[in-house]
């Protein structure tokens, strides 16, 4: 549905891309996650046709964004970041306009039912909630009934509440057959949404897998901890393989490593016949895995 | 497929959009639409205004003051009121998601140029008419040069704010710079002494600027005859000048 091949963007010296590809398939929830000034958004901004870039192929369902701009902007919705609307227009009129832009356009009633915003129809963008207008602009992305859409940044600014309804309207998006391409640099948010995730740190992708992939593939995958007073050496276990640290933290003893170290733990408990008290093992986070691919 | 191109309806829907928006700034709507009619009243209430004189060729001030005001509801809408509306939706992102769609952003350029250009044609019609109604100024002697001469002035009062928007980065700048360039171009539309009553070397200066062939432009058209090649060569050449400086400058983001 969308494809990027070898994609380079200079802001004067500064290489804001710089060869980044990916592809995403139709009906998948795809995730940018990346620190800061990474290259995110001028990305997508390329994906959108609003950039152009210096080199490198962007593809929309087989059509160039910048060459082939009116049809693209048909079909891909865009939700944008730092942008806004007139102060004084409403809720209402801005669906309204916004409709009249395209031919089959989505019916904005329905939208704004589901967007959770007919009790604000009549509401200046002025004075909506930071919530509200994230909501106002998702529903100005999908109201040309788009096959997919660029949400750049969605919940930033948002309160926990507000952040999980929006999550929720991104899976009934894709639910709906539209293709997601998702800008964040939310963990949590590019765990829960995204079906494969392109990490990008200083203009080029550095990761690109599903959310279990890229935190299978770090060398801290797994995290095994049990009480400290259980019989075992620190030494024994640091020379399991493949751990990567052995700490103590609040009264546990915390082991991080690979599958491997799990398998050799669990053999060592066995061998020595021993059982190491409130054992847990569990994934590490996206977060930790994030931090070992971007540093 | 669709078409490639967007709805007549949407270039439409921009422009009821944007004249909604516009009827909802009170402050914008009384500088140009209605306090060049309350400036000539203030004049017209003047009792001196309002006899003839010899020096004026048997005119009175007050019948110079009409086209006087009808050049300040240019300069409002055009460099006053509009700049700051242009310059926030470059600022704001709102032309940027406008290029998201299969509209491009100058619909809402036009729009807004439409719309000032038609307030303050508006606005020129309510001084002329309260000129006549209560002062007895006489409505203009060749109502077609008056026309052609107003419509191109409002070309070049709009073309100078669409300049100095485009030669302005920030919304700030454009108030500034708007300002800055206000008090020259209220000098030279005659507003502190109408055009026709400067010392005559002055007045031939000033006549060289937008305004001020703006000014003698109307004058010619109101006294009965059409304006001169010269006034409406200098009125072009500006608008021409303006508008390409705008073309070429203006920035989208």
């Amino acid at each position: 549905m969308i494809e990027v091949r070898d994609l380079r963007k200079a802001y004067g010296e500064r290489k804001a891309v710089d060869g980044v590809s990916f592809s995403v398939d139709e009906g998948e929830i795809f995730g940018i996650l990346g620190p800061n000034g990474a290259g995110k958004t001028t990305t997508v901004e390329c994906v959108a046709g609003l950039r152009t870039a210096d080199s490198g192929v962007v593809r929309v369902a087989g059509l160039d964004p910048v060459a082939e701009h009116d049809r693209v902007t048909r079909l891909l919705g865009v939700q944008l970041q730092q942008s806004e609307l007139q102060a004084k227009l409403t809720v209402g009129e801005a669906l309204e306009l916004y409709a009249s832009f395209y031919e089959r356009p989505a019916d904005r009633h329905a939208l704004a039912a589901r967007l959770g915003l007919e009790a604000h129809l009549g509401v200046r963008f002025g004075k909506l909630s930071g919530g509200q207008k994230q909501r106002l602009f998702i529903a100005l992305a999908l109201i040309g009934d788009p096959r997919a859409v660029v949400l750049d940044e969605l919940t930033t600014g948002l309160d926990p509440r507000a952040r999980r309804d929006t999550w929720d309207l991104v899976e009934s998006i894709r639910a709906d057959g539209v293709t997601v391409l998702l800008v964040t640099h939310v963990m949590e948010e590019a765990q829960r949404l995204c079906d494969r995730i392109a990490v990008i740190d200083r203009g080029r992708v550095t990761a690109l897998d599903t959310p279990a992939g890229l935190i299978g593939r770090t060398a801290t995958a797994r995290v095994i901890s049990f009480a400290a007073d259980s019989p075992l050496e620190t030494a024994e276990l640091r020379a399991l393989p493949g751990a990567a640290d052995v700490v103590a933290r609040d009264g546990r003893t915390v082991v991080t490593g690979t599958d491997a170290t799990v398998d050799a733990f669990v053999s060592l408990l066995a061998r020595r016949a021993v059982t190491a008290r409130g054992l847990r093992i569990t994934d590490t986070t996206l977060d930790d895995a994030y931090l070992d691919l971007t540093s | 497929m669709a078409s490639t191109t967007a709805p007549v309806s949407a270039t439409r829907a921009v422009l009821r959009t944007e004249a909604r928006l516009f009827a909802r700034e009170p402050a914008a709507l009384f500088w140009v639409m209605v306090s060049p009619t309350v400036l000539l009243v203030i004049l017209g209430l003047v009792p001196s205004m309002r006899e003839a004189s010899p020096d004026l060729g048997g005119r009175r001030v007050i019948d110079l003051y009409v086209p006087v005001a009808v050049l300040f509801a240019l300069i409002m809408a055009g460099l006053q009121a509009m700049p700051p509306v242009l310059a926030g939706y470059r600022e704001r992102g709102i032309l940027r998601r406008m290029s998201a769609t299969p509209v491009r952003p100058a619909a809402l350029l036009t729009a807004q140029l439409v719309l000032h250009a038609g307030a303050a044609l508006v606005s020129a019609l309510l001084v002329i008419v309260v000129g006549r109604a209560a002062f007895g100024v006489a409505l203009p002697g060749n109502l077609l040069g008056y026309a052609a001469a107003l419509l191109l002035a409002t070309g070049g009062a709009l073309a100078l704010g669409a300049a100095v928007c485009a030669l302005s980065r920030t919304q700030k700048v454009a108030t500034a710079v708007g300002t800055a360039v206000f008090f020259p171009t209220m000098f030279t539309a005659g507003v502190w002494v109408p055009v026709q009553a400067m010392p005559d070397t002055l007045r031939r200066i000033v006549e060289f600027a937008p305004y001020g062939a703006a000014s003698r432009a109307l004058d010619e058209a109101a006294r009965g005859g059409w304006p001169s090649a010269v006034a409406v060569a200098v009125m072009v050449f500006w608008a021409v000048v303006l508008t390409a400086v705008a073309v070429r400058r203006f920035r989208w983001e």
